[in-house]
C-alpha cells in the first residue's frame, strides 16, 4: 500500500517539506532546496541556495530580486517535464494564475500529492491555463473561499472601466493592480476591448510589463505615467500599484477616478473604505465555485487548504464527503491588494 | 434597459463621491434610458416612489432555503450588510433564460401581488440577476435604496440634460408624477411645458397600516376618527380647468370605465375616495363593482344595471389650493363643507363613526357583517395626506375573516413563476346527493395564503394522489382537508353550489382531519348575507 502524502510531505516552520526529496515548496525563509510555484513575493523569496521552477517563473524571480536573490543554483524545469530528485517524481503543470505559474506534481511510492500554490480557471491570455491533475492529496489556497466571492467575466469589468472612460472623458482613469500577473491581463483585457491608446505605467509596473513582452506577451503601446504632465493624461488609463493609488501621486492627476482590479472588490464595503471610486472585480485566484470545482475534477479523497477561508472550504468539503484539513501555512497572506503584508522581506 | 442597467447606475452612484461626477452620472441616465423606466429610476433614486411591500424577513427566507446555513452564516460575517450577502451568495440557477425584469415592471407587479405570492415572485426576479442586479432589487423592494441623490440633485441634472432653467423644472416639478412622461416629452422638447395647476396628474395616495392587536391598547379615541372601510375600488378623482380623470390605486387613468362619474365631475378639485355600486342608497357586494371593470365600452344597459358612486374619504385640493399638510380634522371640516356647497352627483360623504372606547369600536367592528364593508379605518385627527404607507397614522382594521374546512377537489398548475406548481386549488363541500348519501360540491378556488414549504408539500401531495387528469387539471382524491379563509359569502348563480366566496384563500393543510369531518355546505350558507344572488362570481 502506497505511503499517505502525510508521511512524506510535512508541515514545517518553514512551509511545506518534501522529506524524501529534501525540498521544500515555496519556504518562507532561505533553505538549501526550493520549488517555487510562481513568481508572487509571499511564494518566492530571495536567498535560496538552489532554486527549482518553470523557466519563466525563474525570470521573474531575476527581474524582481537580481540574479543572485534569485537562487545560487537556478534550475529551470519546463512544464510537463519530470525530474527525480532522491526518489521523489517532481513534475510542474501549469496552474493558470500568472506567467509562469505552476502546480508541483509529486509522485512517491505510488502516492501523489499536488501542491497548486496560486491557481485560477478563468481565461487569462498571459499565461497557460490551468490542468487538473488526479492525486490522493490536493493542497489548494483558499483565498476567496467564500460563496460570496464569484468573479464576473473579467470582460464585463473593462467593459465598465471603458463606459466610465466615455462618460468622464476628461478623467485620468487610475487602476491599481499588482505588478505581477494582474497589470499584463488587464492590459491585454482592454486590448481585447478595442483600446488601442498607449496605456501610463507608473515606475513600479514597467520592468515586469518589459519581461512579459521578452517571454511572448505582447502588451501594445506603453508610455510611463509622467504626474509632471497633468493635461496629456486627461482621458487616459494609468496603471499603478495598488499603494499608489490612493496616495499624493494619483491625486495630482486630473480629477482621477480612483479604480482597484481585485477580486475584494466585489465586496462594497471593501470598496468603500478604501476609497474606490470604480471598483473592477477582476481576480488571478479562483472564485468560490471555481475552487470547489477544481477540488472535484482532480478527484483527491484528501484536501489540505494552506490559507485564506479554510473554515468555509473544509466545510463545503465535508458536505461532499471530502476530508479538508487547514494547514494555517504562515505568510502566505496574498499578492492582491490589502491581504496582509508578507512576515519575511519581498 | 431594465433592472441591471439601474444597478449599473446605483453602484456608480454608492462609490462617487463627487458632485459633478453624480450629476454626469444622472445626465447619462437620462439620455439613455427608455420611458418608462428613466422616470421610475428617477423616482425610486429621490424616493419619491418607496417600496415597503417585501419585509427583510421575506429575503432572509428565500435565501434560507436555497443555502447551507454554515456558508450563509460565515458569509454574512463577513459582508457584514445582509442585503449585500443575500445579493452575493445567492445561487445562479441553471437554465433560467428569462430577461431580468423592467423597472416599470417591478414595480407595478408590487402594487399588484398578493402578499402571499411575493416571494415567489421576487425569488424568480433575483434567479434572472447578477449580483449588482440582485442588490438593486432587494434595495428597491425593501425600501432601502438610500443612495443620497436629493430631488435637488436630480433637478439639476434634468436641467444639465435638457438644457431647461432649473427654476423652470422645479415649478412643474409637483404636478408631474412617476414615471414624469409629460416632463421628460417637454425636457425633450416634444411637447408644451406641464402646466401643474391645469393638467389632471395623479399623487400618490395615502395608505393604511394593518392593525395589529397589539397596537389596538395604545389607541387614544380622543385622537383617532373612524370610518368603514368599503370594499369598492379606491380611486382619486382630479377635475379641473385642464380635464378631468379617475385614477386608480396605483395610479392608472380608469377614467374610460366611468363615464358618468367623468360627467359628474364638474368642479376643481382633488378628492380621494371609493368606488362603488350603490343601488338606492346601499351598496352592492365587490361582485357587482366587477361587472364594470376590465371592459373596453361600457353599455347604456351596464351602467344601468351597476350604478356606481363614490363615498368620498378626502378633499386633497380645493381650486388648486393644496390641503395636503393641513390636519385630517380640518381636512374633513372642508370637504363636508365642500360637499354641502357643490353637491356633486353620484358623490356621498363616507360618514364618520363615534365612539368613546376601543371597546365599543371592537363590538362596531365585529358587529359589521355585510359583504360591502371589509372593517374600519381609523385616522389619526392630526395626520397630514401623506403619500404611501407611514405607520403611525393611518390604521386598517379589518374584521376577522371567515373560515371553512373543505376538501381538494382539483389542482392546477400556476402562471409564470409558479407554473412548474400544482398552485391553484378547487375546494367542495359535502351537500346530500339526493339518493340518502354526501357528495361534494365546489364552492370556491383559492391560490394564495400558503407558504413556499406548504405549496411544496401540496404540489407533491396532488402528483401523488392524482385520479384523473383534464389538459392542466388534475382531479384528486377526495381526502385532503383544506382550511380555507375568505372576507365574505354571497349568493350566486353562477355557481354549481349557489354561493361565491370573496378572496379565499388557503389558511391551513388540515391533515389532521379526515375528509368526512369536512364543513358541509349548509355550514357555508350560514355566512351568506341575505340578499339576491349576483349572476356572477368573486372567487378571485
Ligand atoms: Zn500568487
Amino acid at each position: 500500500m502506497p505511503p499517505h502524502p502525510e508521511s512524506w510531505l510535512r508541515v514545517t516552520p518553514q512551509g511545506l517539506y518534501c522529506e524524501p526529496g529534501g525540498f521544500f515548496i515555496d519556504p518562507q525563509r532561505p533553505v538549501d532546496r526550493a520549488v517555487i510555484t510562481h513568481g508572487h513575493a509571499d511564494h518566492a523569496r530571495p536567498g535560496h541556495e538552489a532554486v527549482l521552477a518553470t523557466p519563466a517563473t525563474l525570470a521573474i524571480m531575476r527581474a524582481r530580486m537580481g540574479e543572485a536573490g534569485a537562487g545560487t543554483v537556478q534550475q529551470p524545469i519546463r512544464p510537463g517535464e519530470t525530474l527525480v530528485q532522491n526518489g521523489v517524481a517532481i513534475r510542474l503543470v501549469p496552474a493558470g494564475h500568472v506567467l509562469g505559474s505552476a502546480q508541483v506534481v509529486l509522485d512517491w511510492q505510488g502516492s501523489r500529492a499536488v501542491v497548486s500554490g496560486d491557481y485560477k480557471r478563468q481565461r487569462d491570455t498571459t499565461c497557460a491555463p490551468f490542468e487538473p491533475v488526479n492525486c490522493d492529496v490536493f493542497v489548494t489556497e483558499a483565498t476567496f473561499a467564500l460563496p460570496v466571492f464569484r468573479h464576473p467575466p473579467p470582460e464585463e469589468e473593462t467593459a465598465k472601466l471603458l463606459k466610465s472612460l466615455a462618460l468622464f472623458p476628461d478623467r485620468t482613469h487610475v487602476v491599481g493592480c499588482y505588478a505581477l500577473g494582474k497589470c499584463q491581463r488587464l492590459i491585454r483585457l482592454l486590448r481585447e476591448a478595442g483600446w488601442e491608446a498607449p496605456i501610463h505605467l507608473h515606475g513600479a509596473l514597467a520592468t515586469l510589463c518589459t519581461l512579459y513582452e521578452t517571454l511572448g506577451v505582447p502588451l501594445g503601446p506603453l508610455a510611463p505615467a509622467t504626474v509632471a504632465n497633468k493635461a496629456a493624461l486627461k482621458g487616459a488609463i494609468v496603471l499603478a500599484p495598488p499603494s499608489a493609488v490612493q496616495d499624493r501621486w494619483a491625486r495630482r492627476l486630473a480629477e482621477p477616478v480612483v479604480a482597484v482590479a481585485s477580486g475584494w472588490m466585489r465586496v462594497r464595503q471593501r470598496a468603500k473604505t478604501r476609497g474606490v471610486e470604480l471598483p473592477l472585480v477582476i481576480s488571478d485566484h479562483a472564485d468560490w465555485d471555481d475552487l470547489n470545482r477544481t477540488i472535484d475534477e482532480v478527484g483527491a479523497p484528501e484536501v489540505w487548504v494552506t490559507h485564506g477561508r479554510d473554515d468555509a472550504l473544509v466545510h463545503a468539503m465535508a458536505l461532499r464527503g471530502i476530508r479538508g484539513r487547514a494547514l494555517h501555512l504562515v505568510g502566505l497572506g496574498d499578492e492582491e491588494d490589502d491581504a496582509p503584508q508578507p512576515e519575511a522581506a519581498a | 434597459m431594465s433592472v441591471p442597467a439601474f444597478a449599473a447606475l446605483l453602484e456608480r452612484l454608492v462609490f462617487t463621491p463627487g458632485r459633478n461626477a453624480k450629476l454626469a452620472l444622472l445626465r447619462d441616465w437620462f439620455a439613455t434610458q427608455p420611458d418608462p423606466d428613466r422616470g421610475v429610476g428617477l423616482a425610486a433614486l429621490t424616493e419619491e416612489l418607496v417600496f415597503t411591500a417585501a419585509k427583510p424577513a421575506l429575503i432572509r427566507d428565500l435565501v434560507a432555503a436555497r443555502t447551507d446555513p454554515v456558508l450563509l452564516a460565515l458569509s454574512h460575517d463577513y459582508v457584514g450588510d445582509f442585503a449585500e450577502t443575500v445579493a452575493l451568495i445567492w445561487p445562479q440557477r441553471e437554465g433560467v433564460n428569462a430577461p431580468p425584469p423592467a423597472l416599470s415592471e417591478v414595480v407595478e407587479a408590487l402594487e399588484l401581488t398578493p402578499k402571499a405570492e411575493l416571494p415567489l415572485l421576487i425569488a424568480g426576479w433575483l434567479d434572472t440577476l447578477d449580483s449588482s442586479g440582485r442588490l438593486a432589487l432587494i434595495k428597491l423592494v425593501t425600501g432601502g435604496l438610500r443612495v443620497g441623490v436629493s430631488g435637488r440633485l436630480a433637478r439639476v441634472a434634468l436641467a444639465e440634460w435638457s438644457g431647461q432653467p432649473v427654476e423652470e423644472i422645479e415649478e412643474v416639478w409637483h404636478g408631474v408624477a412617476p414615471p414624469y412622461l409629460p416632463l421628460f416629452r417637454w425636457l425633450e422638447g416634444a411637447a408644451e411645458k406641464p402646466d401643474p395647476q391645469e393638467a389632471p396628474v395623479f399623487r400618490p395616495l395615502m395608505l393604511a397600516h394593518p392593525l395589529e392587536d397589539a397596537d389596538v391598547a395604545a389607541l387614544r379615541p380622543a385622537e383617532w376618527r373612524a370610518e368603514w372601510k368599503w370594499d369598492g375600488i379606491r380611486v382619486q378623482l382630479t377635475a379641473g380647468p385642464g380635464g378631468r380623470r379617475l385614477w386608480s390605486r396605483g395610479g392608472e387613468d380608469v377614467s374610460g370605465a366611468f363615464p358618468e362619474i367623468i360627467a359628474a365631475m364638474n368642479f376643481h378639485a382633488v378628492l380621494d375616495g371609493e368606488l362603488l355600486v350603490i343601488r338606492d342608497g346601499a351598496v352592492a357586494p365587490f361582485a357587482d363593482l366587477q361587472q364594470r371593470l376590465n371592459r373596453k365600452g361600457v353599455t347604456a344597459r351596464m351602467q344601468a344595471d351597476y350604478p356606481v358612486g363614490v363615498r368620498l374619504y378626502d378633499l386633497l385640493f380645493e381650486a388648486g389650493e393644496d390641503l395636503r399638510p393641513l390636519p385630517f380634522d380640518v381636512r374633513r371640516a372642508r370637504l363636508e363643507d365642500w360637499v354641502a356647497r357643490i353637491a356633486p352627483a353620484r358623490m356621498d360623504l363616507s360618514a364618520q363613526i363615534a365612539f368613546a372606547s376601543v371597546v365599543q369600536l371592537s363590538e362596531v367592528r365585529d358587529g359589521a357583517r355585510a359583504a360591502s364593508i371589509e372593517g374600519l379605518m381609523l385616522k389619526r385627527a392630526d395626520s397630514p395626506y401623506v403619500a404611501g404607507r407611514q405607520k403611525g397614522l393611518w390604521w386598517k382594521w379589518k374584521r376577522d375573516p371567515l373560515s371553512i374546512d373543505a376538501v381538494l377537489m382539483y389542482a392546477q398548475r400556476g402562471h409564470g413563476k409558479r407554473s412548474s406548481f400544482y398552485s391553484d386549488y378547487t375546494f367542495g363541500l359535502w351537500r346530500p346527493d339526493g339518493a340518502g348519501g354526501e357528495e361534494l360540491v365546489p364552492v370556491g378556488k383559492a391560490y394564495s395564503g400558503y407558504t413556499d414549504e406548504e405549496l411544496g408539500w401540496l404540489d407533491k401531495w396532488i402528483r401523488n394522489h392524482t385520479t384523473g387528469r383534464f389538459g392542466p387539471v388534475r382531479e384528486v382524491e377526495k381526502a385532503l382537508v383544506l382550511e380555507v379563509i375568505f372576507d365574505a359569502a354571497q349568493l350566486s348563480t353562477r355557481h354549481k353550489s349557489g354561493v361565491a366566496l370573496r378572496f379565499p384563500r388557503i389558511a391551513r393543510i388540515r391533515t389532521d382531519k379526515p375528509a368526512s369531518e369536512a364543513d358541509r355546505l349548509e355550514n357555508l350558507m350560514g355566512y351568506v348575507e341575505r340578499r339576491a344572488p349576483t349572476d356572477d362570481a368573486t372567487d378571485g
